[in-house]
């Protein structure tokens, strides 16, 4: 205190930094401070789950993983389990990890903006969303024996037997499925001449092979759904 | 750990204790499952909030490749203290969860391709992850050692990496 009466005038900073001790901590302590009181609040009047003994002579009907896994046990009714539980959430986890290195778009650096980079929030935020309506399907909408229930429906045992499912046969199947990615791969480049070259060819495929498997999953889903179609490729040694 | 043993005869009675028995024991038990739901909750928005404020981008694509990591180890980390309390919920969540580990292509003897490296139930990746062939006793304890020691160790290595990351790196999702 005294060493700042002795001088005159404001010290003046050059620039807008500020100590993060007091300034941050603070702020971030109290704000764990609040989360703390909440979270003790609420486990306070809501018990944690604990049902009997586990049994394995008897499964839950319907047996669920745990809620944020949903997602993928709700795409196995759409998808054999190599994809729903392996393949699928692998390339998820790796398509995560490469959007850095395939975004060079130099805009929207640090805050929000969707004008900037449509073409990358679109994408993102339907994949997001994506993930959590199925979560909530799963979670929600699935009964006994992973029957579908809507929210107003009373989960009973007696449920209509699902329509009989069928292949595609295989050369369509593999026509199908080879012109989707073809198409999506070159017609992009075609039509959008500009962002295929700001891309250049390992990004655009990366970023369109991870878009088109995305889409993809959904178009089998519709399939399935609109058309009771079992598998779009069925061969004996992988189905897909 | 001081209430708990993780063996199957005893699990599933000392999480009854802690809820009937110990002092604070249903008090703290609810809060770390509530807890260990709102980290899950937390870290997705996180990763939201990241990706449209576009804050993975130079400087920053290495910690978001780190927060990836954490993304998956918290699901992990939430997903192996499920089976813990040895009930019908955790039994069969893990139970439908490990059972993709036998669908996995080359490695799991239900996946595709997996007669090429001769795989059988007992051979495979999901025995190598439960110890066995069934969620039995080696699982359990594999879970909880998984869960309390190895990924807590892994996890908490990154997150310091992840804050020094976000220090050195120009601050939280903010412009440079």
């Amino acid at each position: 205190m005294e060493v700042r009466q002795e001088k005159k005038g404001t010290i003046e900073f050059k620039d807008d930094k500020v100590f993060t001790w007091p300034t941050l901590v603070a702020k971030e302590f109290l704000a764990a401070i609040f989360v703390t009181v909440g979270l003790l609040f609420y486990s306070y009047f809501v018990d944690a789950p604990l049902r009997e003994l586990s049994n394995p002579g008897q499964a839950e009907n319907p047996a669920k993983a745990p809620w944020y896994f949903l997602g993928l046990q709700e795409a196995l009714v759409y998808f054999d389990p190599w994809y729903a539980g392996v393949v699928l959430p692998g390339i998820i986890v790796l398509g995560l990890i490469l959007i850095p290195y395939l975004d060079n778009n130099p805009k929207g650096n640090g805050y929000y903006t969707f004008k900037e980079r449509k073409f990358a929030v679109t994408t993102f935020v339907f994949g997001y969303i994506f993930w959590y309506v199925l979560i909530y399907i799963g979670t929600a909408l699935r009964g006994p024996f992973w029957a579908f229930f809507w929210p107003w429906e009373k989960w009973t045992h007696d449920f209509p037997t699902p329509p009989p499912l069928h292949d595609l046969p295989l050369p369509l199947g593999i026509i199908l499925m080879g012109g989707f990615y073809f198409a999506g791969l070159i017609l992009p480049a075609l039509v959008k001449r500009d962002f295929f070259l700001k891309l250049g060819v390992i990004r655009y495929s990366l970023t369109m092979g991870l878009l088109l498997t995305m889409i993809g999953t959904v178009i089998k889903m519709v399939f399935r759904l609109a058309f009771n179609v079992k598998y779009i490729i069925a061969t004996p040694w992988i189905n897909i | 750990m001081f209430y708990y043993v993780p063996d199957v005869n005893r699990a599933y009675a000392d999480i009854v204790d802690l809820m009937y028995v110990v002092p604070f024991g249903r008090f703290l038990r609810n809060s770390h499952r509530w807890g260990a739901h709102a980290m899950v909750i937390t870290v997705s928005v996180h990763m939201f909030r990241v990706f449209l404020t576009g804050s993975y981008k130079p400087p920053r694509q290495f910690n978001w490749v780190v927060g990836v990591i954490l993304l998956v180890l918290t699901f992990l980390l939430s997903f192996t203290g499920y089976l813990l309390p040895w009930d019908q919920l955790g039994y069969w969540a893990i139970t439908v969860g490990t059972n993709m580990a036998r669908a996995t292509p080359l490695l799991g003897h239900e996946g595709p391709f997996s007669y090429i490296l001769g795989m059988r139930p007992d051979n495979d990746i999901r025995f190598a992850l439960l110890g066995g062939t069934s969620i039995d006793a080696p699982a359990l304890l594999r879970a909880y050692v998984w869960h309390c020691i190895a990924i807590p160790v892994i996890a908490s290595a990154l997150m310091m990496v992840h804050f020094w990351r976000v220090r050195k790196d120009g601050g939280i999702s903010g412009p440079l």
